[in-house]
């Protein structure tokens, strides 16, 4: 996507001293971004591999496992990130034609929706505890289950929380960029945050569309 | 020679207090505060290994032996690992020079995200304070060794999420440099310096930057999942609840692999830009060398299975990571010929950056070579863990990045602070180091070749090359250590001499040398300043 710089219309008060000119620094700091993306690709990627390992080695511990897990609630948490991410995206959009109430709303709108799945979250995690059903050693859980059990919840618990880490962090972007919104920072020509904190939030949904299928549809 | 005159207010003289450097934005003065903080950190994991020597000059050592001292020996190894590795040789030439460099070599104002930059140095400060409250702060000593092997890390009553908490922070630092850099060198050239005009210093951070970038975060979830294996007893490493020690080993090394590149390439980038100026030749090869940190960069995350030869991990893998150790010796050996081929027929003059650079080739060339039997499957099983590894990569790191961080100290030093060391102390400090390097680790092959382990607190003392050899490992290590010493002395004592440097001492051909020394606020005296010649262009 080109950048919608009109050179002309610029206020320079928004180019910091280094760069000549905001088209530079728009394309640095989208660079910038995806760089920084790139790494928590990566961060999760140590999580993904570990499931795999894991899975390899006990299908039948896994498949218990995702028995456990309510897939209706994982859907719910689903729609609402994707749809999160659909708001996310007008609501650039929305900037970029300088529609300031228009992309406010659509910020605060993502924003409850990040907080809806948070809810929908900690209902799943709390449901959870009332069983014993905890990490690792902690696992108490007295039902049908697998002797390798523990494993399972292990890195369910340690990928769904540092994702849940990640919506929060989103949501505090969001936040920002929605108040700098409101004062009218934003317009057709300097709409960089806005932009950033967008492929962050899209990163934290698709990552969510990773975990989902891997540990509730294991079947 | 240049002989321009200063006229322009430097950097250091553009704003006052010390307010304008706890919130500078200035690369150029973040850089300093590197280089001041990562030196600490050298002296601080120095004085670590030259406790370590001290203990194992005598077989009955200086320590009593009893078991609790053991642990004493065992901390005093561990802190010296990841001082140096995570406080000072990964920061010291990216974080230091580099940050200092790379803007004026690129002829840019600044580093792409000046914010971040100083939010990665405040992020350095935060890592080392955490891991200096692990040191000091009354946890029982961490004894692990800088790689927190599994699962041992989990059951000993050591320091171990402090440490790692503090190597996680410090990873964030890394990766902000990395992400700079990468932006930096793609967005902010200056107008004619096209990807191959660029100076190869510029190359080998970006090769860095690369690996920082996607090696660091692997580190940060293995350090998280290690500390939620001590706090949560999620059991992922953990073979008593059915996980896996080795699976933990293949995350470190997936990092820690490439990390040794993130160590070493940067400090090849210094080494072509010191041969090429001091032999007054363009260099051999640059698309050779160029290509041959990306080539680095990729390969090195494909062989860290080299650590876990005897680790239980699967012969058919260890015979890939095997060939594929061998093939990343390559684009180095491509490098070490390149270097030489320069040298060929150039006019070579021996100032103190260049005996570090010569020392560079001799060392790290010896340090690549003996790496080879250790790629090997059935010389590894009898080597594996012995001093023989230990002398390897002593000679790849301190050889190899030390000289070289030192080399580039040299090099940009007048650039730096503006003064002229003294000639004749840099050339004696450099042939100190380098005498007192090989006498310290050219003995541990020695006795890694005739199978004395690594990380012990004592020796047979019935072995007589065991004594001898380690008697002179120790003796070794003090002249280094005074090497060093005389050398930073050095340094330090050309700030109060009035010996004015040149903007252009060395005759060099980069950008960077167009600069006033030291360069004013925003580099350049023109606005955008353009390349007006490729680099290495010496008559």
């Amino acid at each position: 996507m080109s950048s919608k710089v009109d050179t002309n219309k610029f206020i320079p008060r928004f180019v910091s001293h280094h760069f000549s000119n905001a088209d530079q620094e728009f394309e640095s700091c989208k660079l910038g971004m995806w760089l920084f993306l790139l790494t928590e690709f990566m961060l999760f990627g140590g999580i993904f591999v570990a499931y795999v390992v894991f899975r390899t080695w006990y299908p039948e511990t896994f498949e218990s496992g995702a028995e456990k897990l309510d897939w209706k609630m994982g859907a719910v948490n689903t729609v609402i990130l994707i749809t999160s991410s659909v708001t996310m995206a007008v609501a650039i959009r929305e900037v970029q034609l300088n529609r300031k109430g228009r992309a406010l709303a659509l910020l605060l709108f993502t924003v409850l929706c990040g907080m809806g799945f948070l809810v929908v979250k900690y209902f799943e995690y709390n449901h959870k505890f009332e069983l014993g059903i905890f990490p690792g050693d902690f696992f108490s859980f007295m039902g049908d289950h697998m002797s390798n059990e523990h494993l399972y919840f292990s890195i369910y618990f340690m990928a769904t929380a540092t994702h849940v880490l990640h919506v929060i962090l989103g949501l505090l972007a969001i936040l920002w960029v929605s108040w700098r919104t409101a004062k009218g920072e934003f317009y057709e020509a300097y709409y960089t945050p806005v932009e950033m904190v967008g492929l962050y939030w899209h990163l934290v949904d698709l990552i969510w569309i990773f975990l989902f299928p891997l540990l509730y549809l294991t079947k | 020679m240049s002989t321009t005159t200063q006229n322009d207010v430097n950097f250091y003289q553009a704003k006052k207090g010390i307010m304008s450097w706890v919130y500078t934005i200035d690369h150029k003065r973040i850089g300093i505060m590197y280089l001041i903080a990562s030196s600490l950190a050298l002296f601080a994991g120095g004085a670590f290994a030259l406790m370590i020597r001290a203990q194992l000059a005598t077989p009955g050592g200086m320590l009593p032996m009893t078991p609790e001292y053991k642990d004493t020996y065992n901390m005093w190894f561990t802190l010296h690992g990841v001082i140096m590795v995570f406080l000072f040789i990964i920061p010291a030439i990216p974080a230091a020079l580099g940050n200092f460099i790379l803007p004026l070599m690129v002829g840019a104002k600044d580093v792409a995200f000046p914010k971040m930059n100083l939010a990665s140095f405040y992020l350095y400060v935060i890592g080392a304070a955490i891991a200096l409250y692990g040191i000091v702060g009354g946890e029982s000593p961490l004894t692990t060794g800088w790689t927190f092997y599994l699962p041992y890390s989990k059951e000993t009553a050591g320091a171990v999420i402090t440490m790692t908490f503090a190597a996680f922070v410090l990873g964030f630092s890394s990766i902000f440099t990395g992400i700079n850099f990468i932006v930096t060198i793609h967005k902010l050239r200056a107008p004619g310096m096209s990807w191959y005009k660029m100076p190869l210093l510029l190359w080998a951070l970006y090769a860095t930057s690369i690996l920082q970038v996607l090696a660091t975060p692997v580190l940060g979830i293995t350090l998280l999942l290690l500390i939620a294996e001590r706090t949560l007893q999620v059991g992922i490493f953990d073979p008593a609840l059915g996980g896996d020690p080795v699976l933990f080993q293949h995350f470190f090394w997936f990092y820690s692999h490439p990390a040794v590149y993130i160590m070493i390439l940067p400090g090849m980038g210094i080494i072509s830009e010191v041969i090429s100026c001091f032999s007054r030749k363009v260099i051999f090869g640059y698309k050779a060398i160029a290509n041959s940190s990306i080539a680095i960069a990729v390969i090195s995350f494909l062989v860290w299975g080299h650590h876990m030869f005897l680790s239980g991990q699967s012969v058919y893998a260890g015979l890939v990571f095997s060939f594929l150790t061998f093939l990343v010796a390559i684009p180095s050996a491509i490098k070490v010929f390149n270097w030489v081929a320069t040298l060929h027929r150039g006019s070579i003059t021996f100032e103190t950056p260049m005996c570090y650079a010569l020392s560079f080739l001799f060392l790290f060339t010896i340090g690549g070579l003996t790496g080879l039997p250790l790629a090997t499957l059935s010389t590894d099983i009898v080597l594996h863990d012995t001093y023989y590894v230990v002398a390897h990569f002593h000679y790849v790191m301190f050889g190899g990045t030390v000289i070289a961080f030192f080399s580039g100290l040299h090099f940009y030093w007048p650039k730096m602070v503006g003064k002229m060391y003294n000639e004749t102390v840099g050339k004696i400090a450099c042939i100190i180091v380098f005498i007192g390097f090989n006498v310290t680790f050219f003995s541990q092959f020695f006795l890694g070749y005739t199978g004395m382990p690594r990380r012990y607190f004592t020796y047979d003392s019935s072995n007589e090359l065991w004594s001898q050899m380690h008697g002179f490992s120790s003796i070794g290590a003090f002249i280094l250590g005074f090497g060093v010493l005389i050398l930073f002395a050095n340094l330090i004592a050309s700030l109060f001499s009035d010996r004015k440097a040149p903007n252009n001492p060395w005759g060099a051909t980069t950008m960077d040398w167009e600069t006033q020394s030291p360069p004013v606020l925003e580099n350049f005296s023109e606005d955008v300043p353009v390349m007006k010649k490729a680099p290495y262009e010496y008559e």
